[in-house]
């Protein structure tokens, strides 16, 4: 029977990729280790390797087909004794039985290395993934966030991934003030571990994008020592699980320094970098610190979800005087976004923002979260209940105005995290719409968030441990009574 | 700035460069004098930290001093030694026994002692405490109370040095106890990779809180600690001032001239115990007393200026009594000066 070879997956977030090209054609004799075609994402390039021997009996993905979803069967290899004919039933199979032959394609590291951590990137041993929501981005239109209401009218629009927000940010920052550097792990050569400063190094040199040893604790530290010398240092965490080494500087030295020196010294600084559940990396490198970030005074804690906002909001963050924690998060860096053309294009630290208006109940979330309540809200809309979005885009200072007025218009909330619940930001939204519109609720302010355990690998707990867009549903259906 | 710093450099005393990971030990060699003029000034410095620590341990006493409240006394040597070695525009940071330090750098007896007491007159504005003052003005980075941080800290500051390529050196204090910390190696490792102008001085007192250093540490010379990133390290008698200066203009001239960082550590004691609260039971009181009566830097000084007829002992009484007087002014505002408006518990979060 023909192999099926499948599109792979190089990282734990890809969902979908370029096949840039066929090094094979068909009728092509193929060794296992052969490279057979090239792929890539908006992070690396990759090349497909052969596991099996056989012969390329036929190509089912042109080369140059953009925005191949990972697991679609890209090739059918014919083993000895088969011929043509075979192949036939073996598109009919690759559709039912794909994950039979799934060991038929694995990626190797071509020239541009993958982002992904080798481990990870083995994952590509792709058997059917059990989509947990709302990483099933290839079924599901990726929501789209409404318009700013910061940028003027007329203005116009063009569509950019987060990723490319954030570095447009960074850049466009360091352009106008000599003082900001970025360091980090792999900023600089490498080009980003999630390639966010792409093209950095190029255009500002070693002296300004600063690749740093593996130590966290130090270069955290050294970078609140510049801070206080009057520099302004961009702090890439390649993620903030990582950041739990240096979370002494964060707190302790950046965060306290204005106050315990009575005002005399500021600290200009940004600590950046990835937050959230990324996919399949399990307890260590899957977690979310808004909340513990958002506890402290002295920070201002920001986590933007759309491309506009990242931008608009890091472009904020490093012109602010104050120490920031900004969290983004690895599955929406390669969501697009539309981000308004404006030559300097600044989001206020500090406020919410309204990205879906509604009557009946209110939804609050950030970052990743947005997506299940944007998701829930389409589909409340459907069964008639009008869900009110707030993306809260900064934790702290935490925009309670806006959770009240529209609390107490729509008498009702759901708060969506991907926090643990104890102590989480969910916890601290509800004590305030309590504090705050208690006469003005008709029902308990629900809080949906990750469960309370470790994050497992497995696909199917992982999807568990994470909030749904479902029980986002049943939550707001449960406060409105419908 | 440039040309100064680079003359500076250029009136070292030419000794040969240490190689790398090299350790210069205490040698028998005789010290370089200071000459009557910084021998008198070394004199009035370290004579006003250690009557401002006296007068400060008096406070606490009293119940004026709260808190942790770590005294310096028995090191004044170090830092005076080395801030007659930097130069204005270096930059300083030390850890939570950090009165000496502020002192030294021209700070106002009046606001450490108010900032002591917790007052608003303090250089925190009374919201800092005995290990959080800063002065932008002296170039007085902290005052930091977690153990090793300012190590990071400092090395940053060193780094904006670099890239600004202003020709200026933090000089960066820690303690033996410090010196087991994992940033420290996760800093020394930055600073040699890139040739950042730090001076680590390891203020060897023999003690972290109550733990010896042989107790805690596998390799009790401290100066070697920065051989692995080939950062030379000298050992200096830290109760010397005139050690403490030449090894610090060698070492300044190293970091000075783009060599990257140096450690030097100083061989020092602390009469008093860790804290106010410390009985001090781990060590001694013959141990306290003969490092008092042999090696005391006060009473060194005091001996080379009567033996060098550079004074008499009339004008050292007299220099102790302004000393005095400095000190008791610093208390009694100390005492008087009010606390912080209630509402100064809001300000200072964010700008």
């Amino acid at each position: 029977m023909p192999i099926t070879v499948l599109m792979p997956a190089l990282s734990p977030t890809m969902e979908k990729g370029n096949l840039a090209k066929w090094v094979k054609k068909e009728g092509d004799k193929i060794s296992a280790g052969d490279v057979i075609a090239e792929i890539e994402t908006d992070k690396a390039t990759m090349e497909v390797e052969a596991v099996d021997e056989g012969t390329l009996g036929k190509i089912l993905v042109a080369a140059g087909t953009p925005d191949v979803a990972v697991n679609t069967p890209i090739a059918m290899i014919l083993t000895d004794g088969e011929d043509a004919a075979a192949l036939k039933a073996g598109v009919v199979d690759a559709a039912t039985a794909a994950p039979a032959a799934s060991s038929a394609s694995q990626p190797a590291p071509a020239e541009a290395t993958p982002s992904a951590p080798p481990a990870a990137a083995a994952q590509a041993d792709a058997r059917p993934k059990i989509p947990a929501e709302p990483f099933a981005a290839d079924v599901t239109p990726w929501p789209q966030a409404e318009v700013a209401p910061e940028t003027p009218e007329g203005t116009e629009f063009e569509p950019m991934t987060v990723r490319e927000a954030l570095r447009n940010a960074m850049a466009e920052e360091m352009r106008r003030d000599p003082d900001i550097f970025v360091m980090g792990e792999e900023v600089a050569e490498y080009q980003g571990a999630y390639k966010v400063t792409q093209g950095m190094l190029q255009e500002f040199g070693t002296r300004r994008v600063v690749d740093t040893p593996i130590t966290e604790h130090a270069f955290a530290g050294l970078g609140v020592g510049a801070a206080l010398a009057g520099l302004r240092p961009i702090v890439e965490f390649m993620t903030f699980n990582f950041a739990m080494q240096a979370i002494d500087q964060i707190i302790n030295s950046a965060a306290k320094t204005r106050y315990k020196s009575g005002g005399q010294m500021s600290c200009p600084i940004v600590f950046r970098g990835p937050n959230g559940a990324a996919a399949r990396v399990a307890a260590q490198h899957s977690q979310d610190f808004s909340a513990w970030y958002s506890h402290v005074p002295g920070l201002k804690v920001i986590a933007p979800y759309s491309a506009a906002d990242a931008k608009g909001l890091l472009k904020s963050a490093i012109r602010d005087p104050n120490p920031i924690v900004f969290l983004e998060n690895e599955i929406l860096y390669g969501h697009s976004f539309d981000v308004p053309k404006l030559d300097d294009y600044l989001v206020p630290i500090g406020r919410a923002r309204i990205a879906r208006e509604g009557t009946d109940v209110t939804i609050v979330s950030w970052s990743i979260g947005m997506t299940y309540a944007l998701s829930a809200a389409e589909e409340l809309a459907k069964l008639g209940i009008e869900a009110e979005v707030i993306d809260l885009r900064t934790l702290r200072p935490m925009d309670s105005e806006a959770i009240i007025a529209s609390v107490r218009k729509t008498n009702r909330c759901v708060v969506v995290e991907q926090c643990w619940p104890q102590s989480g930001v969910g916890a601290e939204v509800s004590a305030r719409i309590m504090e705050n519109a208690f006469d003005y609720l008709d029902a308990p302010v629900a809080r949906i968030s990750g469960k309370d355990v470790p994050m497992p690998y497995a696909a199917n707990l992982e999807g568990l441990a994470l909030p749904s867009v479902a029980e986002v549903i049943a939550a707001a259906r449960a406060v409105a009574y419908r | 700035m440039t040309m100064a710093v680079q003359k500076k450099a250029a009136e070292v005393p030419k000794r040969a460069q240490p190689a790398p990971s090299s350790i210069v030990p205490v040698d028998a060699s005789p010290v370089p004098e200071l000459g009557k003029g910084a021998d008198l000034a070394a004199f009035r410095e370290m004579l006003l930290i250690r009557r401002f620590e006296e007068k400060a341990g008096q406070l606490y006493g009293m119940g004026l001093i709260g808190g942790f409240c770590h005294l310096y006394i028995g090191q004044e040597a170090v830092v005076v030694g080395m801030q007659m070695a930097s130069k204005d525009g270096d930059q300083v940071i030390t850890g939570y026994r950090d009165h000496g330090h502020m002192l030294a750098c021209g700070m106002d007896p009046k606001g450490v002692m108010a900032e002591l007491t917790g007052r608003r007159g303090g250089y925190s504005k009374g919201k800092g405490g005995s290990m959080h003052m800063f002065s932008r003005e002296k170039n007085f980075f902290g005052g930091h109370g977690i153990v090793g941080a300012q190590v990071s800290l400092g090395t940053g500051i060193a780094f904006a040095n670099s890239y600004r390529d202003n020709g200026q050196v933090c000089l960066t204090y820690f303690g033996d106890g410090a010196a087991n910390q994992g940033q420290v190696y996760e800093s020394f490792n930055m600073a040699a990779l890139w040739k950042l102008p730090v001076l680590y001085i390891i203020e060897n007192n023999r003690y972290a809180m109550g733990t010896s250093v042989t107790r805690a540490s596998a390799q009790p010379d401290l100066s070697k600690r920065g051989a692995s990133f080939n950062i030379p390290g000298e050992l200096v008698d830290g109760m010397d001032v005139r050690a403490v200066k030449a090894a610090g203009d060698r070492a300044l001239a190293w970091c000075r001239e783009g060599n990257g960082p140096y450690i030097l550590e100083m061989k020092t004691y602390r009469y008093r115990g860790h804290s106010m609260s410390d009985p001090a039971k781990y060590r001694t009181r013959e141990e306290v007393e003969k490092v008092r009566v042999e090696s005391d830097p006060i009473e060194q000084s005091r001996a080379r200026i009567l033996a060098n007829k550079w004074v008499g002992e009339d004008e050292l009484k007299a220099m102790d009594a302004e000393v005095r007087k400095d000190v008791n002014d610093a208390a009694e505002f100390a005492t008087y000066d009010p606390e912080p408006d209630p509402s100064e518990l809001f300000t200072d979060v964010l700008i």
